[in-house]
């Protein structure tokens, strides 16, 4: 799985799409930071930036890319090569180069700034390790989709409609059902909910970690006593590995059956 | 060397292999034939492991393909498109290859000489053209000497010269005792290399033979015309 994994990224590292993410980071950045001065109000408007762009682009980097390997990847099948090696493989190739371009894009404008020597530099590491989870969370849901879709067009509208859910729709279902329910308690249910998309959990743990926990009323009280306890760090993460782990199991288990 | 038992494959509705068997022996070059969807590349898939069955076996050398890879290194394929990832070089590419396969390869440097690819060696995949594409095709496929060699329509897009040099290797292969699969729709390429023909109809062996068997059983005096009468007696 490693050679495939080496391939992949080479080949990822040298396209041009990766060099423009890549400088799309390093850019915003900059503008962040040496216009704006203010190193928390430049974390969250990174935070924001992260938590809808990150998914949407490991989205379409996922479907786009395996779409495009297609041949490549009926080559290596007819080599030695473990199929589950070639899929997983090529998965990690592509979240680890776009995680890469996120971490360094954003790290070096960052690093020139001055975070080590800064208080924020944990809201910042937290802002990338999140950054870096949805990169590899989305990725793989795109590549689950992509598998199961021959259909290239078919492929990509379940995949921008998955990105849509996650990031918008479904903050609206969830306002939403608390409106409708507001006479119920709904601090499990709302917890629940929020751990049920890695979206909002992302976007939950920066803004706790950021002390503006204040800005969410009562809500906020209750997730900052849950998130704001090591066990609700803790268990955040598991949530976010266990959505990492998840799609890349169903990856291992359709390319396994798959014909092509 | 390859052992067809029962092999039955659907897509969808779509029934594909309705049975197969199919014992292939070593040594000497097998063309699969047959109109199209007639389960050619389907059958060639399944002894690759591309395309997994849905009941009957396969035996390559004695051993099961089910849950095995390994002995794909036993295997050259040619596939029918050509298409690399294009940020690569091609010399990177044929690295690659080698380092993905146990085997060590031996002949890329002749091949390499033999289609005059070393202008191309450091140029990436993307800038080439479609019959340079080919040509690193045919190394990457050649390159290796593995007892069974698998083409899928190897004919197709090749210039005359190419042509030539690929019916040439394609007898070199044969002389050191290694069992050759072709498919092609070009019959008189058929005609003069292949030593057996299958032939599949409706996703069943219709025929398997040599050439002059297959003659004197359609009563036709040559080869096209015997394949013809096949066809329009099925399609009748």
């Amino acid at each position: 799985m490693l050679k495939i994994l080496k391939y992949s990224f080479y080949d990822l590292m040298r396209s041009r799409w990766s060099y423009v993410y890549f400088l799309f980071y390093l850019l915003l950045g900059i503008v962040l930071l040496f216009l704006n001065n203010d190193l928390s109000k430049a974390v969250i408007t990174l935070m924001n930036v992260i938590i809808i762009l990150v998914p949407l682009i490991g989205t379409i980097f996922g479907v786009m890319y395996y779409y495009n390997s297609r041949e490549f990847t009926e080559l290596l099948l007819a080599q030695p090569v473990k199929r589950s090696s070639i899929f997983l493989g090529q998965y990690f190739g592509v979240a680890t180069s776009l995680a890469m371009s996120l971490i360094i894009g954003l790290g070096l404008p960052f690093a020139f700034y001055g975070i080590f020597n800064s208080s924020a530099i944990w809201d910042f590491s937290l802002l990338l390790i999140t950054g870096g989870f949805l990169t590899f969370i989305f990725t793989a849901l795109a590549f689950v989709i992509a598998l199961s879709n021959e259909n290239k067009i078919k492929g990509f509208g379940y995949a921008i409609l998955l990105w849509l859910f996650m990031a918008v729709i479904y903050d609206g279902l969830f306002l939403m059902s608390l409106l409708y329910f507001e006479d119920y308690p709904l601090d499990k249910f709302s917890l629940f909910a929020t751990m049920l998309n890695p979206v909002d959990l992302s976007r939950v743990l920066i803004l706790l970690k950021l002390d503006i926990s204040a800005l969410l009323g009562y809500t906020g009280a209750v997730f900052q006593q849950f998130f704001g306890t090591s066990f609700g760090v803790i268990l955040s993460f598991v949530m976010l590995v266990f959505w990492v782990v998840i799609p890349t199991f169903f990856i291992w288990r359709i390319a396994k059956r798959k014909d092509f | 060397m390859i052992e067809i038992k029962d092999l039955h494959k659907k897509f969808g509705k779509n029934e594909v292999l309705k049975g197969i068997d199919l014992s292939i022996g070593e040594g000497g070059i097998f063309s699969i034939l047959g109109p199209n969807g007639s389960g050619k590349t389907t059958l060639i898939k399944a002894i690759l492991g591309m395309v997994i069955p849905d009941s009957g076996e396969i035996l390559f050398n004695g051993e099961s393909l089910k849950n095995n890879f390994k002995y794909r290194d036993k295997i050259d394929y040619l596939p029918q498109i050509a298409n690399f990832p294009g940020n690569l070089k091609v010399s990177e590419l044929i690295e690659m290859i080698k380092d993905l396969r146990a085997t060590k390869a031996t002949h890329d440097e002749a091949l390499i000489d033999l289609f005059k690819l070393q202008p191309f060696l450091n140029k990436r995949l993307v800038n080439l053209s479609g019959g340079t594409k080919q040509k690193v095709n045919l190394v990457l496929t050649f390159m290796f000497d593995s007892p069974l060699i698998i083409l899928d329509e190897p004919t197709s897009g090749l210039d005359p010269i190419s042509h030539l040099r690929l019916k040439n290797l394609i007898f070199a292969e044969k002389e050191k005792g290694k069992t050759i699969l072709v498919t092609s729709h070009i019959l008189s390429f058929v005609e003069e290399i292949a030593d057996e023909i299958v032939f599949l109809l409706e996703g069943k062996i219709y025929f398997k033979g040599s050439i002059t068997k297959l003659k004197t059983k359609t009563e036709q005096p040559d080869f096209e015309h015997a394949i013809a009468s096949i066809l329009s007696a099925s399609y009748a």
